[in-house]
């Protein structure tokens, strides 16, 4: 009893240090928890790994700009350091564009320039994207050197994973041609997935939270949206236009259900983006906010302090399994609700009693 | 905010991962792997049906074996019987044959036995009549001495004569 109340205590203390991080922060300038797991969450001209001492170490990734002034610029993101400035280039302290690079107009504003650098992010886009493309071209080199063997070990493991996405996911949901479709769904599910899986993992390739980031998920939002509407049917976009509902719901003069169809064109890909942004991005804060806690309560009491670290470490271990379920069921969810309204636009006309 | 907001940069590298990943995995990943497991799926149906096709040939092929056995084995039963019947049939055909035979000896036998006896009794007859005659003769010569006497023995000769 007497340690079920200090466990509700602690708690209590965690809850209440979460909700007051932002007003500690503002006291205590070295550690500000809110800030750090923006930083990790966000996006950033270097990759950070640690920081040995007082220096960081940190891989320094190229900035490309574009600005109509200054044309294409092309330097080190090291160039950029404590406020340095490169070519009227500089990293914005605060204001809109805090943390990005800036630069002024001719009137002495603080303008974004066209910014195309391969952030951190981008790059870990791109090495994830490398990493699956070998992954699976290994798999179907093996696959063309051994015909008619059934593969073992980890291959055995990919094609579990494929087969079973295209015969239980997309086959029932996309319908008769779903073949035309599955390389499409196949790719978007591996890409979401090992780019999940790699932000979990904390040290240098990983640990970018790209799918946590509305861009990496809105851009397959928006693919997945333009082909569910290029491959739609006929018949599809007459239940947009013209829906088996009473004629005065449908009229021009009242278009409530076309203009509620028309709607949810753009809201399930939204809802699609959303998803799985909010997903990420919120696991990778709590894991943050978590091993936050344990520099958080650090200065107190050391009875508080050891507590602390060991609760931390227990939910910090336990959201990291959670998060791995989360990085498959959000690749999954998205593949299937993907080839949900894929099939849903590959609708044939109903043959009902005329 | 800036979380929600998507960055151009960020959109621009990410269409372009999406796109190569989706590319080369769609032209040289996606195509092979599953057209294998496919493959591979139906070379399994395929052997499964063969290997069921193969034992219900053997099935066939048992019963036609057994068919032809036990047809053989009827064959035999039959030839077998046919023999024995023939045999049998042989055996008293040869045996009507045969007492016909006996029968056709038999009679030749009697005729010839009848023709022999027949001309045993002509012989006889003409022996008797030659006989009687010499005896006549006989007696006659004689000229008759015991006339009594004579009258008895002519009578008894006659007796004989007519007795046999």
């Amino acid at each position: 009893m007497k340690n079920r109340l200090k466990i509700f205590h602690i708690l209590l203390l965690f809850v209440a240090s979460l909700t007051t991080v932002n007003a500690y922060a503002e006291e205590d300038a070295a550690f500000s928890p809110g800030e750090l797991i923006f930083g990790h969450t966000g996006d950033s001209y270097e990759w950070h790994i640690t920081k040995v001492g007082e220096k960081d170490i940190a891989i320094p990734l190229p900035v490309i700009v574009y600005s109509s002034e200054k044309g294409l610029n092309m330097f080190c993101a090291s160039k950029l350091h404590h406020g340095k400035e490169y070519n009227g280039f500089y990293i914005a302290e605060s204001g809109d564009y805090a943390g990005k690079v800036v630069e002024k107009d001719a009137l002495g504003n603080e303008v974004r320039p066209w910014d195309f650098s391969l952030t951190k992010n981008a790059v870990a886009l791109l090495l994830n994207s490398l990493l699956l493309i070998i992954i699976i071209l290994y798999a179907a080199k093996w696959y063309k050197k051994n015909p008619l063997t059934a593969p073992k070990g980890f291959r055995g493991a990919l094609e579990m994973l494929i087969m079973s996405i295209q015969d239980d996911v997309i086959k029932p949901s996309v319908g008769k041609d779903y073949k035309k479709f599955s390389p499409y769904l196949l790719t978007i599910f591996f890409f979401i997935f090992i780019n999940n899986l790699m932000g979990l993992i904390p040290i240098f390739p990983g640990g970018a939270n790209t799918t946590g980031n509305i861009a990496v998920t809105f851009v397959l939002a928006i693919i997945t949206m333009l082909v569910v509407n290029i491959f739609g049917t006929k018949e599809y976009w007459k239940e947009i236009f013209s829906p088996a509902v009473p004629v005065w719901l449908k009229s021009p003069i009242f278009p409530l259900m076309p203009v509620l169809e028309l709607f949810g064109v753009f809201t399930k890909p939204f809802a699609l983006m959303i998803r799985l942004f909010a997903n990420i991005l919120a696991g990778h804060s709590i894991i943050l906010a978590f091993i936050c806690l344990i520099f958080f309560v650090a200065k107190m009491s050391a009875g508080i302090s050891v507590t602390m670290t060991a609760v931390a470490v227990i939910f910090t271990i336990f959201m990291n399994f959670l998060e791995l379920l989360v990085a498959f069921i959000q690749a999954y969810v998205f593949v299937m609700l993907a080839s949900v309204f894929i099939g849903l636009a590959r609708v044939e006309p109903h043959h009902e009693k005329e | 905010m800036s979380l929600l907001v998507p960055e151009t940069g960020l959109l621009f590298w990410m269409l372009l991962a999406f796109g190569v990943v989706f590319f080369v995995l769609a032209k040289y990943g996606w195509p092979v792997i599953v057209g294998m497991v496919e493959k591979r799926s139906d070379f399994i149906n395929e052997s499964v049906r063969v290997a069921e096709e193969a034992k219900l040939q053997l099935d066939n092929i048992k019963a036609t074996s057994d068919a032809i056995i036990n047809e053989a084995r009827q064959k035999q039963m039959e030839i077998l019987q046919q023999a024995a019947e023939m045999k049998e049939k042989m055996i008293e055909d040869a045996k009507t044959k045969a007492a016909a035979e006996a029968e056709k000896i038999i009679e030749s036998a009697r005729i010839s036995i009848q023709k022999e006896k027949n001309e045993a009794m002509k012989d006889v007859r003409s022996q008797v009549v030659s006989l009687s005659l010499d005896i006549a003769e006989k007696v006659v010569r004689q000229k008759l001495s015991d006339q009594k006497e004579q009258v008895t023995l002519i009578e008894k000769l006659m007796d004989e004569v007519s007795i046999s």
